[in-house]
């Protein structure tokens, strides 16, 4: 049943140097379903925000656009550069997108191989990606993991596994579907803790509404292809009219 | 359910463990080639052959027996070959009869059967230790270096990734078919054999499906960190002076003993 | 846990060298042949697709469904790969399945690996989609029971071939070996086609425009038609009559150069010597020229291994 959206009663904090920026964005699936409805945000650096939103909110969709993997209608800017066929490459090396489940992410036998793989098809000479993958590693805290083989991993490993596996392009901003998805307590909170040390700008989506009052001083809300409500945490989190509205749970 | 039964590959501190992936190819390929080559009734270069076996897996620290333990995979093909021993002529060494038919056994089908099977059994048993001391991985680069096609070999990566993902899918399928078919007691389950195998089709289509939708979600996932069609891949190994030279010493054995079943 | 290996899985030591070597010849030039039409046709897009589709059918071959008797219908796939895939990339697929099982699980030897990757890969796949396209009518009905037959004969050209190269390897007696071989594999193949149609009959409910005009499906030309037909039309004109006839082809292997030992009822190729060097005098010049690659490989090594550091 539609639900008739007030304007959002919230400003996003402004900022100068925006490393990621979308205008207006529609996008229609081949089979004609519209998944998104003119969606506009801003990420300045240093910015940890959490989306969230019900399923079929279009958040997954839009994360796919802010690497040029779809291409809907509207702006897309990452530092700056509008994505065009041209700078995809850059593109994607400056965004991290890390996919909601890590069989899809991590699709080489080894895992030396898998968080290789971004380095070496960005071009570096071997000992750069050497390099990287073993710092890429030492970020997620992973560094025996090394030599593993990815089917032998638990559903935790592989999390932070491919996380890394981005990491090593050394993107301007790591975007996550669904990072704590299927975790178990424990695999959740080192998760969790691993998030808040990574010095990078984030946009992470989750149902996990916890973790975003932990983690993310910012909150986008979408539902139904739009952005409804962009702001503080803390504020969001307090409306318990806009949560229930789109089906969110106050923690 | 994870299946650990597909991992072939035994962990161990040992000398032909730490060899590069492509010496232990190699070698695996020129000893399969010397028995395939070796006449019939070469006692003594089969016995020599073993042996060797017998070393390899010393040397590996699987234990004397690990591979002769497992060697049985390929028995059943030996009913194919059993009719050389009626149908080569020699003299008789023996005869049965099922019902109306007589068989008789000939010395020289009996040699060509033993041999036969001799062979085989010595190949199967290093082609097991080859994977039990190779990660498959490894073994993958040994091929990509070997000049094999690396369209072919990153197929096999893939395989061999998902496989594991791919058969929990599968148990997933047949777990909740048996669950939904379990019939009242002292039924049989399930309808005729037509409608079975409709059952099982429409399993295999749904895997196929849900892996054509993930090979989608992969390539998403590989168009992320830069892939544009053309792959690159890190050699992790390199020669070192005593892969050489076990390579040679292991391929002046196999000729020698290709020589003694020769006298 | 483990799949039941399919009797068509030739181990290590039932073919003689010779065999396997015209085997794996020929295997991988039909191999090369896919990889320069793939390269030349397929997207990037079709890497992680063959891919994840070869893990498909190692997968889907672990479906069974009982028939009677404690025995149990399968698939192989090699039919089912062609068709939604395309030929080429259906017999790629094949080939690393092939691979896998011959070098992971000892499914099948490494030697004769060609032979089975040519048995049980690129003629399932060859057969299989040739008669699947020649099919041009739009009916769905049809097309199923096309691919249904297809998906049996493409089955029985990979035992025919089978047992013929156990032949001419001396492992078995013609007349023998194509009745038996044939006999199991009437009844695998209709599980495989049965386990086919069910399966495309579900693609083309759920996702018709896999199979649909556009697809990959439906890009291989005519000429895989005839192909396929001919091959199909070839084995069942010729099973009959070579396991009613055993003694002519006997007489055209021994024609052949193929015979080392015609009269035996062995089979002609019982492995001795190089058989294409039966003369002693060729066997001899063969064997000196084996030794001094052999000899010549262990010098280049030692050399190597002094280059290289330790
Ligand atoms: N490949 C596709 N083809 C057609 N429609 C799609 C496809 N993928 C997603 N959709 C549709 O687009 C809409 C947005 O989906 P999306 O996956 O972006 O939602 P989401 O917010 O990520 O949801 P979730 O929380 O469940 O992950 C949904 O209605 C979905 O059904
Ligand atoms: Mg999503």
């Amino acid at each position: 049943m539609p639900i008739s959206h007030a304007t959002p009663s919230f400003v996003a904090p402004e900022c100068e140097g925006d490393v990621l920026q979308v205008r207006d964005l529609h996008f229609s699936y081949p089979d004609g379903h519209a998944a998104l409805h003119g969606v506009s945000l801003k990420l300045c650096n240093g910015d940890k925000v959490a989306l969230v939103g019900p399923n079929g909110a279009g958040k997954s969709t839009l994360m796919l656009h802010l690497n040029g993997i779809l291409g809907g209608h509207g702006e897309v800017e990452i530092g700056g550069q509008r994505i065009t066929r041209d700078n995809l490459p850059s593109i994607r090396a400056m965004v991290g997108l890390v996919f909601q489940n890590p069989d899809d992410q991590l699709f080489s036998p080894t895992v030396f191989e898998d968080v290789a793989f971004g380095p070496l098809h960005m071009g570096l000479p071997e000992a750069d990606v050497r390099a990287r993958v073993t710092s890429a590693l030492e970020a997620v805290r992973m560094s025996a993991y090394k030599d593993r083989l990815s089917h032998h991993l638990s559903v935790g490993e592989k999390k932070r596994i491919a996380i890394a596996t981005v990491l090593s392009m050394n993107p301007s901003i790591l975007v996550l579907d669904e990072p704590s998805a299927g975790l178990d307590p424990r695999a959740r909170r080192t998760l969790i803790n691993l998030l808040r040390e990574l010095p990078i700008t984030m946009l992470v989506s989750t149902h996990d509404m916890a973790l975003v009052k932990e983690l993310f001083p910012r909150t986008i809300v979408m539902d139904e292809g739009r952005v409804v409500a962009d702001g503080l945490t803390m504020e969001i989190l307090e409306d318990a009219e806009l949560l229930t509205a789109h089906g969110l749970e106050k923690p | 359910m994870h299946f650990d039964a597909f991992d072939r590959y035994h962990e161990k501190e040992s000398f032909v463990h730490r060899l590069d992936p492509r010496v232990k190819v190699v070698v695996t390929i020129v000893f399969i080639i010397s028995n395939a080559l070796l006449p019939d009734g070469a006692w003594l270069a089969f016995v020599l052959a073993w042996l060797f076996l017998l070393m390899a897996n010393l040397l590996s620290r699987l234990g004397v027996a690990y591979t002769f333990k497992r060697s049985l995979v390929a028995l059943p093909f030996a009913l194919i070959a059993i009719t050389v021993l009626f149908s080569i002529p020699g003299k008789p060494v023996g005869s049965f009869s099922i019902a109306m038919w007589n068989f008789v056994i000939t010395d020289a089908g009996l040699l060509r059967f033993v041999s036969i099977l001799i062979r085989s059994w010595l190949s199967v048993q290093i082609a097991l230790l080859l994977v039990a001391v190779t990660r498959f991985p490894d073994l993958i680069h040994a091929f990509e270096h070997l000049r094999v096609p690396a369209i072919l070999t990153t197929i096999v990566a893939f395989l061999y990734r998902y496989l594991f993902v791919l058969t929990d899918e599968v148990f997933r399928l047949l777990r909740a078919r048996e669950s939904r078919s379990a019939g009242t007691a002292g039924k049989r389950p399930g309808g005729g054999v037509l409608w079975r195998a409709r059952v099982a089709g429409n399993m295999a289509g749904q895997l196929f499906l849900r892996s054509y939708e993930r090979s989608d979600r992969i390539y998403n996932a590989m168009l992320s960190r830069g892939y544009t069609g053309h792959l690159y891949t890190l050699n992790p190994h390199e020669m070192k002076s005593r892969d050489y030279y076990v390579t040679a010493f292991a391929i002046a054995i196999i000729f020698i003993v290709q020589m003694i079943g020769r006298l | 846990m483990h799949y039941s290996p399919v009797p068509m899985h030739i181990p290590d030591g039932f073919l003689s060298l010779v065999v396997s070597v015209i085997c794996w010849i020929t295997s991988a030039s039909i191999i090369g042949l896919a990889i320069s039409k793939t390269n030349k046709a397929l997207g990037e897009r079709q890497i992680p697709l063959m891919g994840i589709m070869a893990a498909f059918i190692f997968a889907a071959q672990m479906i069974n469904f009982p028939v009677a008797g404690g025995t149990s219908g399968h698939l192989l796939g090699g039919a089912l790969a062609a068709i939604v895939l395309g030929p080429w990339a259906g017999m790629l697929v094949m080939t690393a399945v092939i691979a896998v099982q011959g070098l992971l699980f000892q499914d099948g030897g490494l030697l004769v690996m060609g032979a089975n990757i040519l048995n049980m890969g690129l003629l399932t796949a060859a057969v299989g989609y040739g008669l699947y396209r020649s099919a041009s009518i739009r009916s769905n009905k049809i097309k199923l029971g096309v691919a249904g037959i297809a998906a049996w004969l493409s089955v029985m050209t990979g035992a025919l071939l089978t047992s013929l190269e156990l032949w001419l390897s001396g492992t078995s007696q013609l007349q023998v070996v194509i009745p038996a071989m044939l006999g199991v594999h009437a009844l695998i193949g209709l599980g495989e086609a049965m386990i086919t149609v069910s399966a495309l009959a579900f693609i083309l409910r759920t996702r018709p425009d896999l199979l649909g005009e556009e697809s990959e499906s439906a890009k291989g030309g005519g000429g895989w038609i005839w192909v396929g037909g001919l091959i199909a039309l070839a084995v069942v004109l010729f099973s009959p009559l070579a396991s009613t006839d055993p003694d002519g082809l006997n007489r055209v292997a021994a024609d052949l150069g193929f015979l080392g030992n015609a009269q035996s009822g062995a089979g002609p190729l019982a492995g001795y010597t190089l058989p294409f060097l039966a003369f002693t005098s060729l066997g001899k010049i063969g064997a000196g020229i084996i030794g001094i690659i052999v000899v010549g490989a262990v010098i280049l090594l030692v050399g190597r291994g002094m280059k290289a550091k330790a």
